[in-house]
């Protein structure tokens, strides 16, 4: 089971919202379906974001994939550890595997996202 | 399994499993029009009196000119020790190695490739390979578009025009605009980048600039202020690009000395013969900061499950074959031989055998000048070179092909290559090397005088 405190979307991002802060990740499923993360590409802080844009890349040894932002809003904040010790994604993807943080601009978009139930359905469907 | 070409039974076999008629049903979706017809060649020949023919049309060519033709491919002597280990078999395997556990020896000839060049051009990190030098100056600008999320490339009139028509192809279709920056058009830095015109391009705010390309020597052979291009293209927030020639390097401040992000060059002076048309080798190489964002092929040492030293093809994950439209270059193969070609030219000679090359071709240009200046010739440029100039005399292209009757053949007409630039009109683009000879240059010299008729052309 995921973490019953976080929003999900399709393409495996977690949101863990607080006020109109939201930290974004990459989930558990994800990181173990790239295999060993050598490498994050995230955006500055101060860019503006559309849901479902890209922010960044993800590049494990066998494939680079693109990170999809959950939600519209500003960059806060980029998980500064990541750039020495990527593999924090594999190890610790819903906590210190943080990507980054986001000031939400429009909280109507988190309807749009999926839930704990319907994200592990559709894991265990993959 | 037979390894014969396919018969036509075996055709008709297959076309019978897949169900069709005919080979060219395969092709029905192509419209007609655009499928390839017939080529036009005439029946084929036998082996004797192919020979025969091809030795009659290599003939043609003009070998035993006094040439003093640069601009862009440089003949070097190249130690037979080149060619010999060239030809070897292993090389000519397979030139992708994906698979290190039985491509140690072409893996670690690429390593030490890289190593090699980046000891050269003073930068982190060496791409393995590129087609030559105008590709790999394409594909700078296209990292540094990348790497700054920007979208506009400055480009120096005084880089190759081929080099930037190449650069203006690749920039097509991307939504990437290039600009010219302009050469000063008299006075001391007469020929080199015009740094005050740099400095309004780089100006324009709304248009904001991802890198700046000057090169080093510029096309007409002179030295660049590239530490101040540097500046003003990194106050700007650019990337600054150096188009470099690598043999000058043994005695010019490499790129990584003078801040540049990026070099990009012709290779075909380490080893390679002038040889028409190609094949030559694009070197690329950038800080550690591009390392993600550098096209082509890196190589990286690692240790093996017995902690053995091992090389394997590294930071893959980028390429065409994987990332698809994403990928960072639609480049999908290298100058695996050619590189090698560079590997041994460069290991043979040496760091002071490579500063003995390009200082003696510095010292026989020296020497040209003299020799033609004497003879009546004016320079265009006043400004320092390394081993090219470009001299003025009247009506250049008339001389340019009366010398190459007395077998002279007297550098490149810069109105061939700049037909528009009325400032070039009576330039010849003369170029010596460490191969050139003082007979050569008394050759050249005589025969210009005579030309000349005693006239001065300042």
């Amino acid at each position: 089971m995921v973490p019953q405190d976080l929003h999900y979307t399709k393409d495996h991002e977690w949101v863990r919202l607080s006020g109109d802060e939201a930290t974004v990740g990459i989930t558990k499923f994800a990181a173990d379906q790239l295999g060993d993360i050598v490498f994050v590409e995230l955006p500055v802080v101060g860019k503006t974001l559309a849901a479902a844009a890209t922010f960044g890349v993800v590049e494990s040894v066998k494939a680079v994939s693109d990170l999809f932002s959950p939600l519209s809003g500003e960059v806060t904040e980029v998980n500064p550890t990541l750039a020495g010790q990527p593999e924090l994604v594999n190890s610790d993807p819903f906590g210190a595997g943080w990507m980054l943080k986001l000031k939400v601009s429009d909280a109507g978009e988190l309807a749009a996202l999926l839930d704990p139930a319907a994200y592990d359905q559709l894991i265990a469907e993959a | 399994m037979p390894y014969g070409p396919h018969t036509t039974a075996d055709r008709d076999r297959m076309l019978e499993a897949i169900g069709i008629a005919s080979v060219d049903e395969l092709f029905d979706d192509i419209p007609a029009t655009l499928r390839a017809s017939r080529l036009n060649l005439p029946e084929g020949l036998p082996e004797l009196e192919l020979m025969a023919h091809l030795q009659a049309l290599a003939g043609r060519n003009q070998t035993n000119l006094a040439s003093f033709l640069g601009a862009g491919a440089y003949r070097h002597f190249q130690p037979p020790v080149v060619d010999q280990l060239l030809l070897r078999g292993e090389w000519y395997t397979a030139y992708t190695p994906y698979q290190p556990e039985v491509s140690q020896g072409t893996l670690q000839s690429i390593y030490e490739y890289q190593s090699l060049l980046a000891e050269l051009v003073g930068l982190d990190v060496v791409s393995a390979s590129h087609y030559d030098g105008a590709a790999a100056t394409a594909e700078a600008a296209l990292m540094a578009c990348r790497a700054t999320g920007r979208h506009r490339i400055l480009v120096s009139h005084a880089v190759h025009r081929h080099y930037r028509e190449t650069l203006a192809t690749y920039l097509l279709g991307g939504d990437l605009e290039l600009d010219e920056i302009p050469v000063v058009g008299a006075g001391p830095a007469a020929g080199t980048t015009d740094l005050a015109a740099l400095e309004t391009l780089l100006a324009q705010a709304d248009r904001p600039v991802a890198g700046v390309l000057a090169g080093q020597p510029n096309f007409y052979g002179l030295l660049e202020p590239m530490a101040e291009i540097g500046r003003l293209t990194h106050l700007s927030g650019a990337l600054f690009v150096a188009v470099i020639e690598p043999v000058s390097l043994a005695v010019l401040a490499p790129p990584g000395d003078y801040g540049a992000d990026i070099a990009a060059g012709e290779g075909q002076s380490l080893g390679i013969p002038t040889q028409y048309g190609g094949p030559y080798l694009g070197i690329l190489a950038s800080t550690d900061a591009l390392v993600r964002q550098i096209p082509g092929r890196l190589v990286g040492m690692t240790t093996d499950l017995d902690g053995q030293r091992a090389f394997v093809m590294t930071m893959r994950a980028r390429e065409q074959d994987i990332r698809r439209e994403r990928a960072a270059s639609n480049i999908c193969t290298n100058q695996a031989l050619l590189a090698l070609a560079a590997s041994i030219y460069l290991a043979t000679l040496g760091p002071h055998g490579l500063r003995d090359v390009a200082a003696l071709g510095a010292a026989r240009a020296a020497e040209l000048e003299a020799a033609l200046i004497a003879a009546g010739a004016g320079r265009l440029h006043p400004g320092p070179y390394l081993n090219e100039f470009v001299i003025r005399v009247p009506d250049a292209r008339a001389v340019h092909e009366r010398l190459l009757g007395d077998g002279v053949l007297a550098g490149l007409v810069l109105a061939d290559i700049e037909p528009d630039d009325p400032a070039l009109a009576d330039g010849l683009l003369v170029c010596a090397t460490e191969v050139t000879t003082s007979a050569e240059i008394e050759r050249f010299a005589t025969a210009l005088q005579a030309e000349l008729g005693g006239a001065r052309w300042a």
